[in-house]
């Protein structure tokens, strides 16, 4: 299936940490992310994708677009979406993440704007993230075609065609010219595939020294 | 050789001071190997250069005819190798593997719940000995074992008949996930060999035999710089040990042809170091110009030959003990001996050792320490040679069952930290990291199953 990114602005990320942030002297553990889209109309959500930095547990808000005149709600569509299985090791810490619109809480039909909210409880790691974030939205659908009649409705074959003087059945021979194409696919198939490697360049490995980009 | 080692450490210790000094911020394994790889290329070519001589030569006609002559005995040979030395040896690894630091981790002076008291401070995730019992659960105490069951104490009819019908029926199917499974608990010696090669999927085909023959062509027509390198390795390793000398000259037949054997480029697919390139002499970036050096893109540290030796108790035939070799090569040993994440990698070996010990000998760990002898120091090489040249050899092939059993190298950290655990009494009474390496200086009477078993299943917790 398709997919077409849609343009996003990721503002900055903002703190969540109790007290003020200057004195206090751990390091904050909830991280929010805001995701805009300024210039796309609403649109349905179909992949985000993004590469992990040492970030726990992910949880997703989104807010759609109503018709209504009732102003657009915050709701939750993922929630504590685990990427490292043990927050204290590097396991899923760096790792390409996809996250799809089936794996979703709630329908993803007419994304207005996405908060993205990470968590990372381990006190061992200086910093931790999301990179690359992509948001993919559905492609256009491939062209449906229209078969020609006589292919989704082959015309049953009642009468034998005459027979020529002197030529062998017509049936006979395609049998037998399905044969030897079957014999030639498995011996193609049985071809061998070690290879006798060259490592020179036509015979000659006289080399400079080794070179280190 | 004093001035060469001296060489070496003080390169060794300019990577650990870029090390700690640099700002790695993406993928630190490939920052950390690349300079370490850079490292092993000066050295090469300023052999090169220092000897004067070349990389790769192509050999006269006349010497061509002495080698092939020779072949079968290469070992005769008394080549001078006084001024050659190993690009590196494992305990210069081990230097580059302590000084891997991740630079978003918290690695601050005070002493916190995670402090990593070992050497290795990455934090990658380990097993613990709930979770090694589960993956190892073949060898617990209510399973037969070869190794364990069949001493002779222990009449056969209990076990090890019926271990040896079951192992010539696996045989006879060829089923190779039931020979991996078979093959958990040891191998009969008499079926080792077939079990071993139907595992790792080798049968001698005539293109196989044909392949082995081209690279011997291609030995015998280029002597690459290498070949000293494989050469002196050969003769300060396995020369020089008891059960492996007489194999001398299988050794080189494999090395020498190993070096030259493209096919292994493949593994670096799944490896995260690369191999070195050069270009052909006088056609300097010129990409079609561009092969790698050595052919097969591994270049061997002092030791490497360990890798071979054991396996010529089992196959005799060249290019079949040379297929096996390869397989392993490409599925377990290179893992021993670069950088990265993997759970059978070294790194990840070094720091499930620590932490066994840490947690299952906490006091031992702690003594070793405040001595200076930390634990990995000594079981360091143990690891990078998969224990080879320390065990007896039907030790040693014992616990390689285990290693195609599982598909996996942890049991070396486990057998490392079971090692210690068995001299633990002698080794809390020792005040110096000389006297500790001298209790553990030799394995070779040690008994690698029943160790594993009781640390795994009969120490309390």
């Amino acid at each position: 299936m398709s997919r077409v990114s849609v343009p996003c602005h990721v503002k900055g990320t903002v703190a969540l940490q109790v007290g003020d942030v200057r004195t206090s002297q751990g390091r904050p553990g909830v991280l929010v992310i805001d995701v805009t889209f300024p210039s796309v109309a609403p649109f349905e959500l179909q992949e985000i994708m993004f590469k992990n930095y040492y970030t726990a547990f992910l949880s997703i808000r989104v807010r759609q677009h109503t018709s209504t005149h009732t102003p657009a709600k915050w709701v939750t569509c993922l929630r504590d979406y685990c990427l490292m299985p043990d927050p204290h090791s590097e396991e899923g810490a760096q790792e390409y993440v996809s996250l799809f619109k089936h794996q979703m809480l709630c329908d993803m039909a007419r994304v207005l704007e996405l908060r993205l909210i990470l968590r990372q409880p381990s006190p061992l790691w200086l910093s931790f993230t999301v990179e690359e974030l992509q948001i993919y939205q559905q492609g256009p659908k491939s062209p449906s075609m229209t078969f020609p009649k006589w292919l989704s409705h082959p015309v049953p074959c009642d009468q034998s065609a005459p027979l020529i003087e002197g030529l062998p059945e017509p049936s006979r021979v395609s049998s037998e010219v399905q044969q030897m194409w079957a014999l030639t696919e498995m011996i193609r198939a049985s071809h061998t595939s070690t290879r006798i490697g060259r490592f020179d360049v036509d015979g000659c490995y006289d080399l400079n020294l080794l070179s280190y980009t | 050789m004093l001035q060469e080692e001296s060489d070496l450490s003080l390169v060794i210790a300019q990577i650990v001071q870029k090390l700690k000094g640099s700002n790695l911020y993406a993928q630190l394994e490939r920052q950390a190997w690349g300079s370490w790889e850079k490292r092993i290329l000066k050295s090469l070519n300023s052999m090169c250069t220092e000897l004067s001589i070349p990389l790769a030569r192509k050999r006269p006609v006349g010497e061509q005819k002495e080698l092939l002559n020779k072949w079968n005995e290469m070992g005769t040979d008394e080549p001078d190798l006084s001024l050659f030395r190993p690009v590196y040896a494992p305990k210069d690894f081990l230097e580059v593997l302590i000084n891997l630091r991740n630079p978003n981790y918290e690695n601050g002076d005070s002493l916190s719940f995670r402090t990593h008291l070992g050497l290795i401070q990455v934090p990658l995730k380990v097993k613990g000995i709930p979770e090694l019992k589960e993956f190892f659960v073949e060898l617990g105490l209510t399973t037969g074992q070869l190794g364990i069951d069949d001493s002779t104490q222990v009449p056969p009819e209990l076990f090890e008949n019926e271990h040896v019908r079951i192992g010539q029926k696996v045989l006879a199917e060829q089923d190779s996930a039931a020979a991996q499974q078979y093959i958990r608990q040891g191998s009969p010696t008499a079926l080792r060999a077939e079990l071993w090669a139907l595992i790792l999927n080798i049968s001698s085909q005539p293109e196989d035999i044909l392949y082995y023959e081209q690279l011997k062509t291609n030995v015998i027509q280029h002597d690459l710089l290498v070949d000293s390198l494989i050469y002196k390795d050969v003769k300060l390793t396995a020369s020089n040990d008891d059960y492996y000398f007489v194999f001398e000259d299988y050794l080189y037949q494999v090395l020498l042809c190993f070096s030259r054997d493209t096919s292994v480029l493949g593994h670096f697919a799944y490896n995260s170091a690369s191999p070195p390139k050069s270009y052909i002499r006088g056609k300097l970036g010129l990409e079609e110009y561009a092969v790698f050096y050595p052919p097969n893109g591994v270049i061997p540290f002092h030791g490497f030959s360990m890798y071979v030796a054991p396996l010529c108790f089992l196959y005799h035939e060249p290019s079949k003990l040379y297929q096996i070799f390869r397989e392993m090569y490409v599925r377990f040993f290179f893992r021993l001996h670069s950088i990265s994440s993997h759970p059978s990698g070294i790194v990840s070996l070094c720091l499930l050792f620590e932490t066994l010990l840490q947690t299952y000998l906490p006091q031992l760990f702690y003594h070793l320490r405040e001595i200076g002898a930390q634990p990995l120091r000594i079981s360091f090489k143990w690891m990078v040679r998969a224990f080879s040249g320390y065990l007896a050899t039907d030790q040693l092939l014992l616990l390689w069952d285990r290693i195609l059993g599982y598909n996996s190298l942890e049991i070396l950290a486990v057998l490392a930290a079971a090692v210690f655990a068995f001299r633990a009494v002698n080794l809390m009474e020792v005040t110096s990291l000389a006297a500790a390496e001298a209790v553990l200086a030799d394995l070779s009477t040690l008994k690698v199953m029943p160790l594993l078993q009781i640390f795994l299943f009969a120490t309390v917790t």
